[in-house]
């Protein structure tokens, strides 16, 4: 793997999250974008908290062996925000493609390297994989969404009529294996 | 979302990665699907007598308005600037200190400015400003002012109808604008064009023909309790008789009627129940119910004053028609908040009714000596103090609580030690979530003031985040697998916020807990809950996931 990039990451991990949070936080309208950044308390700004937690640990996983649970559990909770919130698909993902923007402006110079650019391509097509993950999240999210929908409506109604005596099981007795 | 099915070009040229950064009042409406509730079935607005019944779409852009819609507006704001005092200096008074924007659930899980209380309230203090003030109308715009054009109407209708009226940032503001008060007088303008949503407007019209907001008739309310009786029989082998609207009975007892029809609200009315009828075999307390007065919420809260008064009149012309003592309320959130701050100067006082006093152990209910409704939490949380109650805690010993306080109850009267007191003694094992999300700042289950509707699922699980959030903690830190409320809304909004957001956690009302523990005389050997689920195997499960 793209070791010399990496270790290049390594050493400016913070400054790295903190513009890659930055520029994930935009999604947002100016003040809620101020309010994502400025309170840290996770139960007063439980998105904010959610996000900062969730690409931190995206990044090192970028950097380390891209285990797709650990992926999955850090993205779950941001995806799952987006994914009811006014957002459409492509903003509610396009935060993880920022993180190549970020790597850029950041290492401009470094990446005048063709070897060192060739690494960054490798690293990318990560960011890529880690996009999908998010996508498949975010549609498993919203498919979530519409079967509450659904069961609300069916529960409501459903269990009503049982109760009334209306509804007739099928007679007969269960099929044996 | 996307709303319909794109061409590539289409598709590229509308993808932006950020929202408009434009100043709030430049900013164009957005309605997105899943964050509004349906519009009114004009069926309802006509039974009720509110203006323009007519059908509309809010996607649409002809809302079917009245030709003279502005003037209703306008005068209709005056009427209520004269009336309520309070609304005037609501008005007048914000300094825009900002104490206020972080703390609405709406806004923490939305992210959308517009939720923040404080700008939620300037969508009307800006047509305030250009219609009843002289600096507004000299200054316009660089005064805060704006006239009440069309999309700032349907601003209104969009945000006031993203507000639970849970009053969270009241709480913060330096000097107590009770920004629910604003949404509900904004609401109470709106509903003077015919802009409701049915979710709240259908269930009032239910109330007003059938007693309750489910429309649920006589028969038909007798048979589902009916049920209950036989579930509670085949459970605990103990055959309760409720008493239907018996004249003379000393307590008229009212719950909100999705305890009747919902579950899990149905498990809490077979608590209910069995708590009754322990009463009576043990005490003689004679409770009843009544299928007339069969709704203690009240969705006219959510649409006007006078709505309100005309749904809540009904408690006290049925405890009059029964010659009871006084009244004893199920576990509802906003009922509480309509009696404790309404119902005195609407209805009351109820001189009729006797100051409620409990005759098993002698309490006076001091705090309901005008209102004459006790809380069935506090009557409960009494009997337990005096020992009145066998209780068996150990049969909820698989459960693992929580206990969110609904906002009603809490910051509408103060409630916070009762429903903490009844659930530690029926059950063992109770954890409170982190101080800022509970007692007087909880977090609103994000479906309140009429919300909970299925079509706005976004905004309820948006809104919810926060509590759903801090159930979180208390569940990866002690692995708490029941959140008990004491609200019908709570009831039927949180177990898909849970579904959502933690599944796995279940929900309860506090008299569930209560009468799975309570011991009724001649019972079998109780081993299902009233769910049904068998006791042993659901022991054996959480000793699992603890080993786990």
């Amino acid at each position: 793997m793209a070791e010399a990039l990496v270790s290049l990451i390594h050493k400016k991990r913070s400054a790295i999250i903190a513009k890659w949070f930055d520029s994930t936080v935009h999604a947002y309208a100016p003040d809620t974008a101020a309010f994502l950044k400025s309170q840290q308390d996770q139960f007063a700004n439980p998105v904010g908290s959610s996000t900062r937690k969730g690409i931190e640990t995206l990044l090192d996983q970028l950097m380390g062996d891209m285990n797709g649970e650990a992926i999955a559990a850090s993205l779950d909770p941001i995806m799952r925000i987006r994914a009811v919130q006014s957002l459409s698909p492509a903003q509610a993902t396009a935060f993880i493609f920022a993180l190549k923007q970020v790597l850029r402006d950041m290492f401009d110079k470094q990446l005048q390297d063709p070897g060192m650019a060739r690494q960054f391509f490798e690293f990318a097509a990560r960011i890529d994989r880690v996009c999908l993950a998010a996508f498949e999240i975010y549609v498993g999210c919203r498919e979530q969404v519409f079967e509450l929908k659904a069961n609300e409506m069916r529960n409501r109604t459903f269990r009503a009529f049982k109760r009334a005596g209306l509804v007739a099981e099928p007679a007969g007795e269960e099929p044996q294996d | 979302m996307a709303d319909k099915l794109l061409k590539p070009k289409e598709l590229i040229d509308r993808i932006g990665y950020q929202p408009p950064q434009t100043d709030w009042m430049d900013t164009p409406i957005d309605i997105r699907k899943g964050m509004y509730c349906y519009a009114s079935n004009p069926k309802s607005v006509a039974n009720l007598g509110f203006p323009n019944a007519r059908p509309w779409n809010p996607t649409e852009p002809d809302w079917k308005l009245p030709e003279n819609w502005q003037q209703i507006i306008h005068d209709g704001f005056k009427e209520r600037l004269e009336r309520f005092r309070s609304f005037k200096v609501f008005m007048d008074i914000c300094v825009r200190c900002g104490a206020c924007a972080d703390k609405c659930h709406y806004f923490i899980g939305t992210g959308d400015p517009k939720n923040m209380p404080v700008l939620r309230a300037e969508l009307l203090r800006s047509v305030y400003r250009n219609d009843f003030t002289r600096m507004g109308k000299l200054l316009g715009k660089a005064n805060g002012a704006r006239p009440l054009t069309l999309d700032v109407l349907k601003e209104w209708w969009y945000y006031l109808f993203q507000c639970s009226e849970c009053r969270r940032c009241s709480l913060f503001c330096p000097y107590g604008i009770d920004t629910a008060e604003i949404t509900m007088m904004g609401r109470e303008l709106l509903n003077l064009v015919g802009l409701n949503i049915d979710w709240i407007a259908t269930p009032v019209s239910n109330c007003y023909m059938n007693g309750n907001h489910l429309g649920i008739q006589p028969h038909a309310f007798k048979d589902m309790l009916d049920f209950f009786v036989d579930d509670i029989e085949e459970r605990t082998g103990v055959r309760v008789k409720p008493e239907y609207m018996k004249k003379g009975a000393d307590i008229l007892f009212i719950t909100p009627s999705g305890d009747v029809f919902a579950d899990p609200g149905t498990y809490t009315a077979m608590g209910y129940l069995m708590l009754f009828h322990y009463l009576k075999e043990k005490y003689g307390l004679e409770v009843t119910w009544s299928t007339y007065a069969s709704e203690g919420g009240n969705f006219g809260f959510f649409t006007s004053h006078e709505t309100m008064k005309r749904l809540n009149a009904k408690m006290y012309a049925e405890a009059k028609r029964l010659g009871v003592k006084w009244i004893l309320g199920g576990e509802c959130g906003h009922m509480w908040r309509v009696i404790n701050q309404y119902m005195d100067t609407m209805n009351g006082p109820a001189d009729f009714l006797d100051v409620p006093v409990n005759p098993i152990t002698g309490t006076r209910f001091e705090q309901a000596r005008s209102t004459k409704m006790v809380h069935i939490v506090e009557f409960t949380a009494d009997l337990i103090r005096n020992r009145k109650l066998d209780l068996t805690p150990a049969r909820n010993d698989y459960l693992k609580v929580t206990y969110h306080d609904s906002c009603n109850p809490s910051r509408g009267m103060g409630f916070f030690d009762e429903p903490r007191y009844v659930i530690q003694n029926v059950c063992n094992h109770f954890y409170d979530m982190p101080a800022s999300t509970i007692r007087e700042q909880t977090f609103c289950c994000g479906s309140g003031a009429g919300l909970n509707a299925g079509e706005n699922m976004e905004l309820r699980m948006s809104g919810g985040m926060p509590r759903a959030n801090a159930v979180k903690h208390v569940r990866d830190a002690h692995g708490v697998n029941m959140l008990a409320c004491i609200c019908a809304i709570d009831r039927a909004a949180l177990p898909a916020l849970m579904d959502y957001w933690l599944p796995g956690v279940q929900v309860a009302g506090t008299h569930e807990l209560v009468a799975n523990a309570l011991n009724l005389p001649g019972q079998n050997d109780r081993a299902t809950n009233l769910r049904g689920d068998d006791l042993e195997e659901l022991k054996a499960q959480a000793e699992g996931e603890t080993d786990e």
